[in-house]
C-alpha cells in the first residue's frame, strides 16, 4: 500500500508549465532535480512582471520604477534569509553556491589563511566545496586534507575530530551529499569544529530546497545555497554569514555600490551586505527566488521533506528489483536527501541515461561533479536519480520499468 | 532509430569483449586522452611497422559502450594500415563503422572520442597537430 503523499502532486504539477511538455510523444518524467529543478508558472511571472513593469535598478535611482526594484530586491533578500532562519544583512546575493564558496575563498581566506594552515574539507564534497579550498591552499602554501567516509557513506567522525585537534583554519563540509545523499550532522560538526578555532563553509545546495533548514541552530560562519535548485531561476543563490565576520572581511569584487567613499588613493567599503554586492546585481532573479521561496514555504518545507522520504522509501524497494541494480549511500530514507545513485550492472549510467531518455525519462549520468567521492566508489561513473515536489510514485514506477528496458536492451 | 538499434549487438559485444584490449611492452605511439562529461577514458599505443604501417595496435580504455566498442573496432580497423590512413579518416567512416547510430550531440563525442586519440598519437608521430575543433569536448 502506497503512503497517501502529504502534498498534491496533481495539484503542483499543474504549477509547472513545463510539466505539461511532450518529450518523444510521451509525458516528461523529470528525475534530474539535484542538478536543477523546473520553475513553476509564479517564478516565470514574477521575472516577467519585473521586466514588463518595474525593471529598474537599485539602490541608485529615486524615480518609481527604481524605488520599486529596490523594494523587491530588498524583499526577496528579506524572504531568502528567512527560508533558511537567517537575518537579511547577513545575505549576500551571489550566482549560486559556487560563486559562494569563492567569495569565502577571496574575501575571507585572502587575509585569514597563512602559509601552512590546515583547510578541511570531506571526500564526500561537490567540486565547488573542494577546488576553491585547493586554489587557496597553493596560493598561501596551506594544507589541504580530506575526512573520509564509512563503508556506508557517512562522514569518518573518529577522522574528523582527529583532523580537529591539529587546529584547522577552515572547515568545509554539505548538509547533503549531490551523490550519496548522506544527510550530514553539521550542527555537531560546526560546532567541534568551532571549538577546534575553525571558520565552518557549511554547503546547502542540496538541503535548502529539500528540508526545513536553520542556519542559526547549525551555527555555521557561512551557509550558502542555490536558487535553480529550489525552483528558482540560474544565476542567483545566497551567501548567509555572520554579520560581525562580514564586517571584518575585506571585499571581494571591487566596483559599484559596494563602496562608499572613492579617492584617488584609497576608498571606503559599503555596509554589509552592499560591501559583497558590486556592480549591478542580479534584481530579476533575485524577485525570482523570493517568489521560489513563497511557493515553497507555501507547501512547507516539512511536507516536501516528508514527501521526498516517502519517495525514496518507495524508490529504496522498488528499484533494487531490477536485476543488475546497485544503490550507492545510506539505506535509511530519513537519513538521506532524496537523491538516489546507482548503476546497472555493467551498462555505463551514460548508456542507461540515453535508453531512460527514448521513454522521456531524465536522469543524471556521470561524476556529478565529485571526482573524489567516484573513485572513494571505485566507480567511474554513477546513474543519479533526485526528487522534488512534483515528483510521485508514478516517476518511479516509469524509471523502474525503462531500466528493465535497458536490461534487456544489454542483455542482463 | 532507436537505443535498442543503437546497442546493437555488435557495439555489446566489443563493448564487453573488446579486441586488441591492453598495452604493448614496445611501442612508438602513446596517445590518451578522455572525455570530462562522461569521464570515458581511451589511450592508445601503436608500433610502426616498415612503410609506416601500423603493425601492432592496442587500447586501454574505460566508458560507455559507445566509446569502448567505437575505439576498439578502430584499433580492428587500423591494424596493418598506413599511418596515412589515420589521417584520411573521418567523421563518417567512424559513425559508419559503428552502423549509423542516431546519437545526440553529447553521445557524438563518445563516438568520436577513439579516433580523436587515434589521430592526436599519428598526428604528433608525423609531425604534425591534430585540431579536434570538430569535436571538441566541452568541461
Amino acid at each position: 500500500m502506497l503512503k497517501t503523499e502529504p502534498i498534491d502532486v496533481e495539484k503542483i504539477r499543474a504549477d509547472f508549465p513545463i510539466l505539461q511538455r511532450r518529450v518523444k510523444g510521451k509525458r516528461l518524467v523529470y528525475l534530474d532535480n539535484a542538478a536543477t529543478t523546473q520553475k513553476p508558472q509564479r517564478v516565470i511571472d514574477a521575472l516577467v512582471d519585473f521586466y514588463s513593469r518595474y525593471n529598474s535598478n537599485v539602490h541608485r535611482s529615486v524615480h518609481t520604477l527604481g524605488e520599486e526594484a529596490t523594494a523587491a530586491y530588498e524583499a526577496a533578500r528579506e524572504k531568502a534569509a528567512k527560508f533558511v532562519g537567517g537575518q537579511a544583512k547577513g545575505l549576500i546575493f551571489v550566482r549560486g553556491t559556487t560563486e559562494a564558496t569563492n567569495l569565502v575563498r577571496f574575501a575571507w581566506g585572502e587575509n585569514n589563511v597563512k602559509k601552512g594552515d590546515l583547510l578541511v574539507t570531506t571526500m564526500m564534497e561537490h567540486h565547488s566545496n573542494i577546488v576553491p579550498w585547493q586554489l587557496l591552499a597553493k596560493r598561501k602554501r596551506a594544507i589541504l586534507r580530506f575526512v573520509g567516509l564509512q563503508p556506508d557513506g557517512t562522514i569518518d567522525l573518529g577522522q574528523f575530530e582527529d583532523l580537529l585537534k591539529e587546529s584547522p583554519k577552515l572547515v568545509a563540509v554539505t548538509h547533503c551529499s549531490n551523490v550519496l545523499g548522506t544527510i550530514n550532522d553539521v550542527s555537531s560538526m560546526c560546532s567541534k569544529a568551532r571549538k577546534a578555532g575553525a571558520v565552518t563553509v557549511v554547503d546547502g545546495a542540496q538541503s535548502v530546497p529539500h528540508m526545513p533548514v536553520d542556519v542559526g541552530s547549525i551555527g555555521a560562519d557561512f551557509y550558502a545555497y542555490s536558487g535553480h535548485k529550489m525552483l528558482g531561476p540560474t544565476g542567483i543563490g545566497a551567501l548567509v554569514a555572520k554579520k560581525k565576520l562580514l564586517e571584518e572581511m575585506e571585499p571581494f569584487h571591487g566596483g559599484g555600490e559596494m563602496i562608499r567613499e572613492v579617492f584617488l588613493d584609497h576608498s571606503t567599503w559599503n555596509d554589509v551586505p552592499h560591501k559583497f554586492e558590486a556592480g549591478t546585481v542580479n534584481i530579476a532573479d533575485a524577485i525570482g527566488l523570493g517568489a521560489a521561496v513563497d511557493y515553497l514555504s507555501a507547501i512547507g518545507m516539512d511536507k516536501v521533506r516528508a514527501h521526498e522520504v516517502l519517495l525514496l522509501d518507495y524508490a529504496m524497494h522498488t528499484l533494487p528489483k531490477v536485476k543488475g541494480f546497485h544503490l550507492y549511500g545510506p539505506s535509511d530514507p530519513e537519513k538521506r536527501g532524496g537523491v538516489v545513485s546507482f548503476n546497472l550492472a555493467d551498462v555505463h549510467p551514460h548508456d542507461l541515461a540515453t535508453i531512460l531518455d527514448e521513454e522521456a525519462i531524465a536522469i543524471r549520468s556521470g561524476h556529478h561533479c565529485a571526482q573524489p567521492l567516484m573513485r572513494w566508489l571505485d566507480v567511474a561513473a554513477t546513474a543519479r536519480a533526485s526528487f522534488y515536489v512534483y515528483n510521485s510514485y508514478d516517476d518511479i514506477d516509469a524509471l523502474k520499468a525503462g531500466l528493465e528496458r535497458a536490461g534487456a536492451i544489454f542483455k542482463i | 532509430m532507436s537505443s535498442a538499434d543503437i546497442y546493437r549487438e555488435i557495439i555489446l559485444d566489443y563493448y564487453r569483449n573488446p579486441r586488441n584490449f591492453g598495452r604493448l611492452e614496445k611501442f612508438d605511439i602513446e596517445s590518451h586522452d578522455t572525455n570530462p562529461l562522461c569521464g570515458d577514458e581511451i589511450e592508445i599505443q601503436i608500433k610502426v611497422g616498415e612503410g609506416q604501417k601500423i603493425e601492432e595496435i592496442k587500447f586501454l580504455g574505460k566508458g560507455c559502450a559507445i566509446s569502448q566498442a567505437s575505439a576498439s573496432m578502430l584499433t580492428e580497423l587500423a591494424k596493418g594500415k598506413q599511418l596515412g590512413w589515420v589521417k584520411q579518416l573521418s567523421k563518417e567512416d567512424v559513425f559508419r563503422m559503428l552502423g549509423n547510430p542516431d546519437l545526440g550531440p553529447s553521445r557524438v563525442k563518445c563516438a568520436l572520442l577513439g579516433m580523436k586519440v587515434l589521430k592526436t598519437g599519428v598526428y604528433g608521430y608525423l609531425g604534425t597537430r591534430y585540431d579536434d575543433s570538430d569535436s571538441e569536448t566541452p568541461v
